[in-house]
């Protein structure tokens, strides 16, 4: 681990407890879903991690505890670092604490995660769809989500295709 | 479709004064098909009278889902879909991507390939300025700068045209190295650029520094102080126009930019004319790195020779079983990558461009996140605009550089 991250670690394992890995010098910490305030809180006033990067999540279904790992990848300006929040939570309509006070960033970015993902963020000031139309139906990134595909048409066989085409309902 | 949403104004209740309930503002559609939105963006303004007292930025009509398609292609065959992203931007798009997967599994880089993607992503990023410059030039009635800036980059297109076939979606980065060595011709299309280029910005300058008219339309119009750009994660010249001095190509160097001497131009002003005053400084800076690295071009292999990533050259298929193995397995199944999740970024044109990669040990990327600069440039409009004339925010866009397909991935 870079000697610059030790501290840092301590300070949450102090204060949070949790566990971490470490791949290619870079520290994956994990964190309980009630405990991401207090420790983005932390990170960005005791350590300097004064830009948000960016957040997101993964799928990993159809395993439901943890089924998503929702993603904070912090930088620090000042001292020149990165470090990785990782927030696991269960089943398929999960609910996590927002982050729209401490970075407002994770205002439309928790918009994408609630598009795409369906994960819910509790006291998020505009929980609305970012990305897909209003009346999208699924969270396209998740992994129980097919992705669509579109059989080539050519002169021999346009009519066919045609005709079980899924095109868009009046 | 034959029935159009109903929208009222219930909807945005949350987001809009008091006073657009009673009918007393206006509230007015800005886009999305509206040319000074640089793409299809649209922005919901609530008027009063000229001024904008609120502007919700409405985004996602070019969203192609990128992320979701990469996820069921192999790492090599996912770069494609990346040149889709920021479409002024490819070459950086496919630097990241391929930092990102040689990360992940651990692959060297030849010296020659990495002056070769510092060389292509730095014309990339004054291609990527030009189209900028010209634009916004155009936004604020100067219709010379278009033509001039547009006459610029086709030079610079040429030159990708001349190394990758394409004079856009180039995927000319692979990971291990580059598509192929450039051809002779390379070296002086190059030095033809940088001899005329700095007399260019210097014409582009007579034309708009010091411009009454272009200042009265600059200057501290859409103030944004260091703070609240952090706390938007705003990054690139945007965030150097405010006042933070960051850039990865200094803080993290990669792909040897720490052999290069150049400088990061930074403003304290944090107005429309800083931002323009550091992406024209860029202009020079990068045209130093694309000089510097091109005297001191290496020779040798442009792709690493570790055959379980990077396919073996032609001639090796014809004479060697394993090259034909190799190359077989690798454009068939892919390269696995370790169970395990990177992130890797690098400064794009318009700022931090990161790359979450996620691997479940097969030959396909489990997650991949492209963390867009211009995403989170545009979260702070609202703030920006607020109290501004309508005119006003078109040049505060404007000089926010945002790419849609960027944003929408």
């Amino acid at each position: 681990m870079e000697a610059k991250l030790e501290p840092i670690v301590k300070a949450l394992q102090a204060k949070l407890g949790g566990s971490f890995e470490e791949f290619r010098g870079e520290v994956h910490y994990f964190v309980q879903p009630a405990q991401i305030v207090e420790a983005l809180t932390l990170l960005r006033d005791q350590h300097q991690f004064e830009l948000l990067s960016a957040q997101t999540a993964v799928d990993y279904w159809p395993q439901t505890s943890p089924r998503f790992h929702v993603i904070y990848q912090l930088s620090s300006l000042a001292q020149n670092i990165t470090f990785q929040l990782r927030v696991p939570v269960n089943g398929d309509n999960p609910t996590v604490p927002t982050a729209t006070g401490i970075f407002e960033s994770a205002n439309w970015r928790e918009r994408e995660l609630l598009d795409m993902f369906g994960i819910q963020f509790e006291g998020h000031p505009d929980p609305r769809r970012i990305l897909m139309p209003e009346d999208a139906e699924g969270h396209p990134l998740r992994k129980d989500y097919p992705l669509g595909y579109e059989e080539p048409q050519f002169t021999f066989n346009f009519e066919d295709i045609d005709l079980r085409k899924p095109y868009a309902k009046e | 479709m034959s029935q159009l949403q109903e929208v009222t104004v219930d909807q945005y209740r949350h987001l809009v004064s008091e006073r657009a309930l009673t009918g007393e503002t206006m509230l007015l559609n800005m886009g999305p098909q509206h040319p000074s939105t640089h793409g299809v963006l649209r922005l919901l303004l609530e008027l009063d009278g000229e001024t904008v007292i609120n502007c919700i930025p409405d985004i996602g009509f070019l969203h192609t889902g990128i992320e979701k398609n990469m996820e069921a292609k192999t790492y090599q065959k996912a770069e494609v879909m990346t040149d889709r992203l920021d479409y002024m931007n490819t070459m950086g798009n496919n630097l990241a991507y391929v930092m990102a997967v040689e990360k992940l599994v651990d692959l060297d880089v030849p010296v020659r390939a990495q002056a070769l993607r510092v060389i292509l992503s730095e014309l990339q990023r004054i291609a990527s300025h030009l189209v900028w410059l010209g634009t916004s030039g155009l936004d604020l009635a100067a219709m010379s700068m278009f033509l001039y800036c547009f006459r610029e980059r086709e030079q610079i297109l040429d030159i990708f045209e001349l190394v990758s076939g394409q004079r856009m979606m180039t995927t000319y980065f692979r990971p291990g190295g580059v598509w192929r060595d450039v051809p002779v011709e390379f070296e002086q299309a190059v030095r033809d650029f940088i001899k005329i280029f700095p007399r260019r910005i210097d014409e582009y300058e007579t034309l708009l520094t010091k411009n009454p008219l272009f200042l009265d339309r600059m200057l501290g119009i859409g103030k944004l102080d260091a703070a609240t750009a952090l706390s938007h994660s705003v990054t690139g010249p945007m965030l150097r126009a405010s006042g933070v001095n960051w850039d990865l190509r200094k803080a993290r160097p990669y792909m040897g930019y720490e052999q290069y001497d150049f400088n990061v131009p930074t403003h304290t002003a944090g107005d429309t004319y800083a931002r323009y005053l550091v992406r024209v400084q860029e202009l020079r800076e990068s045209l130093k790195i694309v000089e510097q690295a091109l005297n001191k071009l290496p020779l040798g292999p442009v792709r690493s020779d570790n055959r379980k990533f990077v396919p073996p050259p032609r001639s090796e298929i014809g004479t060697s079983m394993e090259a034909l193995i190799h190359h077989f397995k690798l454009w068939t199944e892919g390269f696995p990558a370790p169970k395990a999740s990177i992130y890797s970024a690098v400064e794009s044109p318009r700022g931090e461009l990161g790359v979450f990669l996620e691997g479940d040990g097969g030959p396909k990327p489990y997650r991949v996140h492209m963390r867009t600069p211009s995403f989170d440039n545009l979260s702070p409009l609202s703030k920006m605009v607020k109290g501004h004339l309508v005119a006003d925010l078109v040049a505060i866009l404007a000089s926010t550089d945002i790419v849609l397909g960027d944003i929408d991935r």
